[in-house]
């Protein structure tokens, strides 16, 4: 398994606004997601959590420091050039999943893919795949309501999936789930590690936090603790 | 709670030798809870004692199966029935720990809470393997101790915002 982090972040900064309004979000972040590894984000509300993966998906730019996606160095890319980087390579899940309640599941899937350039027909076979990988294999033709919670985060997490993209960046996934169905999306997320996506979590329940290989707490846009198993999980 | 109750459930199932007894005791609570066969003879001479369990015939290589009684069946249904109080549970060492961190002077107790949230999300996350691919009596037996070890980093970010805002510790 390669070794070369997906997404690496070398002493960051994020400052919103100048001058007197100034606020720092971030104050020299250093992280590493290898590809096959669960690295969870920790930390109180304001302490830079979200920032930090709107940050490593190239959603939004450092003030300072470097932030790579795939080996490439964000900072001296053109708008286009980030959003297809972007595009190829990092996927999102959010807590409310934004699947679009007037597309199937499979469409829901197939529209990164579709926005990308690639065929109806070949957008929708990687898209039967992903949704197959993530147990919603006979889901595809549901529309969202028709869904459970839990199955509609499955096929968030296919869409943000989908395309073969490495890294996958999950801000709350888990958000308003109940704790079963919480840990199976955590177990999903895990198996797609296991298959070699790199996955980046924001959490603040430390019960699925604990599902990552490594754990990291910031406090006021710092890196205060890390917690790593004292055998690697692999 | 008792061995003698978890072995009473045991037994509830159909009767059992001591060696079984053991197995299975440590297989329902996901090894979490490990017997030595000795505690095991202790518990049910005493429970033979005061009528709970009855010891059958020994067979030729001299082992006992031991069947539960109609007063075991009472006693297992009470215990069933009856909630654990709180007070019954041992004092928590790091609750004391961090009073007195607190009270103490020279104690980086910010430093404290960080090192046990570390220690406890590392056991977090051995609980959280183990718990990949268990049966499902050893899941709920890990989940209760995943519920307590989350409750205890939600306590630690509760006290580390506390003394944040508190103006004892720029002292």
């Amino acid at each position: 398994m390669s070794t070369d982090p997906v997404s690496r972040l070398t002493e960051v900064t994020k400052v919103y606004g100048s001058g007197e309004q100034a606020v720092p979000a971030l104050r020299g972040v250093s992280l590493r997601v290898a590809a096959g590894e669960l690295v969870a984000v920790m930390g109180p509300s304001g302490s830079g959590k979200s920032t930090l993966l709107n940050l490593a998906g190239g959603l939004e730019r450092a003030t300072s420091g470097t932030v790579e996606l795939a080996g490439v160095p964000l900072a001296g890319l053109s708008a286009r050039s980030l959003a297809s980087l972007r595009r190829t390579h990092a996927g999102y899940v959010f807590q409310d999943l934004n699947l679009i309640p007037s597309l199937t599941a499979i469409e829901n899937v197939m529209l990164p893919r579709e926005l990308d350039g690639v065929r109806t027909r070949q957008a929708r076979a990687e898209a039967g795949t992903v949704l197959g990988e993530v147990g919603l294999a006979d889901a595809g033709d549901r529309f969202p309501e028709e869904l459970s919670g839990g199955q509609r985060q499955r096929v968030a997490i296919a869409r943000a999936l989908v395309g073969g993209r490495s890294l996958l960046l999950a801000d709350e996934p888990t958000g308003a789930l109940d704790t079963p169905t919480g840990d199976a999306v955590l177990q999903l997320l895990r198996e797609r590690c296991e298959a070699g996506a790199a996955v980046l979590l924001v959490t603040h329940e430390s019960r699925y936090a604990a599902w990552a290989d490594r754990v990291v707490y910031l406090r006021d846009g710092q890196v205060t603790d890390t917690a790593e198993p004292l055998v690697s999980s692999r | 709670m008792s061995i003698r109750h978890g072995l009473l459930a045991l037994l509830s199932q159909g009767a059992r030798y001591g060696y079984q007894l053991r197995a299975e005791f440590e297989a329902s609570t996901g090894a979490t809870w490990p017997l030595n066969i000795g505690q095991v003879y202790t518990t049910l001479s005493r429970m033979e004692r005061d009528g709970l369990v009855a010891p059958g015939e020994q067979d030729e290589q001299g082992r006992v199966v031991y069947a539960i009684t109609e007063r075991g069946r009472s006693e297992l249904e009470r215990w069933f029935s009856t909630p654990i109080a709180q007070s019954d549970r041992p004092r928590d060492e790091l609750v004391i720990k961090l009073a007195m961190a607190v009270t103490a002077p020279g104690v980086d107790v910010r430093g404290v809470v960080q090192a046990q949230r570390s220690a406890t999300m590392r056991a977090l996350q051995t609980l959280t393997r183990a718990k990949r691919g268990a049966d499902l009596p050893q899941r709920l037996v890990y989940d209760s101790m995943i519920f307590q070890a989350e409750a205890e980093q939600r306590w630690l970010d509760h006290c580390e915002a506390v003394l944040g805002a508190s103006p004892q510790e720029s002292q």
